[in-house]
């Protein structure tokens, strides 16, 4: 009888993933096991293990390992949006306890399923095979639909899962679709030999299947990283979710799915790039401008990060359509300054906020600058780096994505990109315009800040102002990190 | 295998009545069985590429995709009743607390 | 060719005929006192009254959920089955890993109650 051989098998780029999904089972059952009202301490084990998770995948920069036939990568490119998924997983664990325990729905099962989502995202960053990139946003998507609507006694939360699962399953119709048909014309789902083939075709734009693929690919991904037109689902998910959820979901998924829009497209079809280029030129104009046009009329704050969330997308795909070094590096960057000013942000919404998802209006900001000037000041930052003023993390990022598209010649897409930043400065000052210049409407009466929220909003604080001011060193590990692609 | 094209033009047909269907049904639960209408015509569009390319990663894929279809049910109807218990309905229209 | 087809036709040909016999022999044999009861359509022991269309329990749900969740996973295991053999050690403890993996999944779904009707 013969033995099938099986292919050298080297778990070195997958340590990270196997080390959180073992983490996110024993807790599950360390969860049923040991009952008891306080859950905190999963809360601790597990940001333990987002940091361990982090010391494990920064060990592997710089030495690129493939495994698993070349399906699995660890590159700088992986080990980078591999740090960005872990911060934005350590920062929404911090923020969760608080919120959770007020809105009542502290149940265990909250962080096994963030570090199920960080898996899968991490699997959509190293996976170099459309089986694994599909296999990772699934994992992702899944343990999303439940953390959107974790809050089951709330019915707006439960709108929010409910929604979000119905458009993301959809997408994802769209997204197979895609890579079937990719599949078809190329005859393999590695991504690497999808790129050999299409680069000896004489001319790839004729080959109808391909095109078709790599269109409903682009659709697919557009709904997870909430490009216009198909952003429909956003606000209202992103309104309805657990606030800490909602700032987890805005940072690290829509970072995975640039992740692997830029894996496929970058690599996989860099030679159907003069087509791919233009419709992602459209799509980013579209984006930003629904984004930021919307949100000026939003009042409900979380409504209002929503939309923002969504021309944030749009500024990201203006590096994306262009399409070269500077533009990838400047997704990479701006994804990761992203992470800390978003989640910060939504960080002291929760402060902000009483039991039952009340105090969530723009208003409900009056008076902040005078009561708690420290919580003001920590605001006023990650909002001035949502605007891209300088000196924060935003402005360092904007600058990269749109010198990307003068250097590409999209003149037009820099500009309209600026303009829009220009509106968007609007909606972000109002806050801030309520801080400092209302008087409160009522008695304010403080929530106290835990350890925490206080660690979160300190690293927020500190990952938006350094890369602001000293943006060299994390662009340096951005630009070696799309080397490889 | 020549009639690869009737087995495209199918899934395509069927992966369109799916998508008809998520727009335009009200019942979420219907929307979801066109949803798995959806991924059963995208399963048939790999297993007749496979066969057809005389390679197997198109067949391994819809295992793939046949599980986490399972899982994505599972996950659905969970919300679904969720969303009925404090509702009494699953009919999209009456998801609109906030702006659909 | 089709001789390797043959046990499969006798077997079939075992099964209806053993079918009719035992429903021919019983309705030969069989004494027949008919009540109403008896009449009634079979419908698992209980006696079928109202609609069929009834509104059932929310738990039904539940356990569907489970049975799919567990029984699709089943998929992975017939290719491995085929090949158990040549696969050899790496294919067990893979297999056993992934059986681990939805263990764990059974514990918490056990735990939880999930499983229990009242």
């Amino acid at each position: 009888m013969d033995m099938i051989t099986i292919p050298a098998v080297n778990m070195t780029p997958i340590l990270p993933e196997i080390f959180l999904s073992v983490l996110a089972m024993a807790l599950l059952l360390i969860n049923v096991f040991i009952p008891s009202g306080q859950k905190s301490y999963l809360g601790y084990i597990s940001f333990v293990g987002v940091v361990a998770a982090g010391v494990l995948v920064g060990a592997g920069w710089g030495a690129p390992v493939e495994s698993f036939s070349g399906s699995v990568v660890q590159d700088n490119f992986a080990t980078f949006f591999k740090i960005i998924f872990l911060l934005s997983a350590g920062l929404a664990i911090l923020i969760s306890d608080q919120y959770m325990e007020r809105e009542g729905c502290n149940h265990g099962e909250l962080y096994p399923l963030i570090l199920f989502t960080v898996v899968g995202m991490m699997l959509m960053a190293a996976g170099t095979d459309l089986m694994t990139i599909f296999l990772g946003l699934e994992v992702m998507s899944v343990a999303l639909y439940v953390l959107a609507g974790f809050n089951r006694a709330n019915l707006k939360s439960n709108e929010a899962g409910l929604k979000y699962f119905l458009l993301g399953s959809f997408s994802t119709g769209f997204l197979l679709y895609g890579m079937a048909l990719t599949y078809g014309a190329t005859g393999t789902t590695r991504i690497a030999k999808i790129a050999a083939i299409v680069g000896q075709m004489t001319v790839p734009s004729a080959n109808i299947m391909l095109v078709a693929g790599m269109l409903l690919m682009l659709t697919g991904f557009a709904f997870k990283v909430a490009a216009a037109p198909f952003h429909m689902w956003t606000p209202d998910v992103y309104e309805g979710a657990p606030t800490p959820m909602t700032a987890f979901m805005s940072a690290g998924p829509k970072a995975a799915g640039f992740a692997a829009l830029l894996r496929i497209f970058l690599v996989a079809l860099p030679t159907l790039q003069v087509e791919w280029s233009q419709l992602l030129w459209v799509l980013a104009v579209l984006t930003m401008t629904v984004g930021n046009i919307t949100a000026l009329r939003q009042d409900n704050i979380k409504r209002m990060l929503a939309y923002s969330s969504i021309a944030h997308a749009g500024y990201a795909l203006v590096g994306f359509a262009a399409g070269n070094g500077t533009g990838a590096a400047g997704i990479l960057f701006y994804m990761l300054s992203y992470t800390f000013m978003n989640i910060g942000a939504f960080a002291v919404i929760i402060l902000i906020g009483k039991k039952g998802e009340a105090n969530g209006t723009v208003m409900d900001f009056a008076g902040l600058g005078f009561k708690q000037p420290a919580l003001a000041v920590a605001m006023s930052v990650f909002l001035f780096s949502l605007a891209g003023i300088p000196p924060t993390a935003g402005f360092i990022g904007k600058f990269y994505l749109f010198s990307s598209a003068v250097q590409k010649g999209y003149i037009w897409l820099a500009v309209i990109g600026v303009l829009n930043s220009a509106a968007s400065v609007y909606y972000y000052l109002r806050v801030m315009v309520y801080m400092y210049m209302k008087e409160p409407t009522e008695d304010f009466e403080w929530t106290r800040i835990t350890p925490p929220i206080a660690l979160s909003l300190l690293i927020s604080v500190a990952g938006t102002l350094i890369p602001g001011i000293v943006p060299s060193v994390i662009l340096q590990f951005a630009e070696q990190a799309v080397k490889l692609i | 295998m020549e009639n690869l094209n009737s087995y495209l033009i199918v899934s395509a047909i069927l992966f369109s009545i799916g998508t008809i269907g998520v727009l335009t049904r009200k019942n979420a639960i219907v929307i979801f069985m066109c949803i798995e209408l959806m991924l059963n015509a995208v399963n048939l569009t790999f297993v007749a590429l496979s066969r057809h390319l005389g390679n197997l990663d198109g067949q391994i894929f819809v295992f793939f995709v046949m599980t986490v279809a399972a899982a994505e049910a599972a996950v659905g109807l969970a919300l679904m009743i969720a969303f009925y218990n404090n509702k009494e309905s699953i009919d999209v229209e009456d998801i609109n607390i906030m702006k659909w | 060719m089709l001789g390797a087809y043959l046990p499969i036709l006798l077997l079939v040909i075992v099964a209806v005929l053993f079918g009719l016999v035992s429903i021919v022999l019983s309705s030969l044999i069989g004494q027949k006192k008919p009540s109403p009861v008896k009449l009634a359509p079979y419908e698992s022991g209980c006696t079928p009254v109202g609609t069929a269309r009834e509104r059932f329990s929310i738990k039904f749900y539940l356990i569907a959920m489970l049975f799919i969740l567990f029984d699709i996973e089943a998929v992975f295991l017939y290719p491995w089955a085929i090949l158990y053999k040549k696969l050899g050690v790496f294919g067990l403890v893979e297999m056993g890993t992934f059986i681990v993996i939805l263990f764990v999944g059974y514990i918490y779904v056990w735990k939880k109650g999930a499983l229990e009707w009242e």
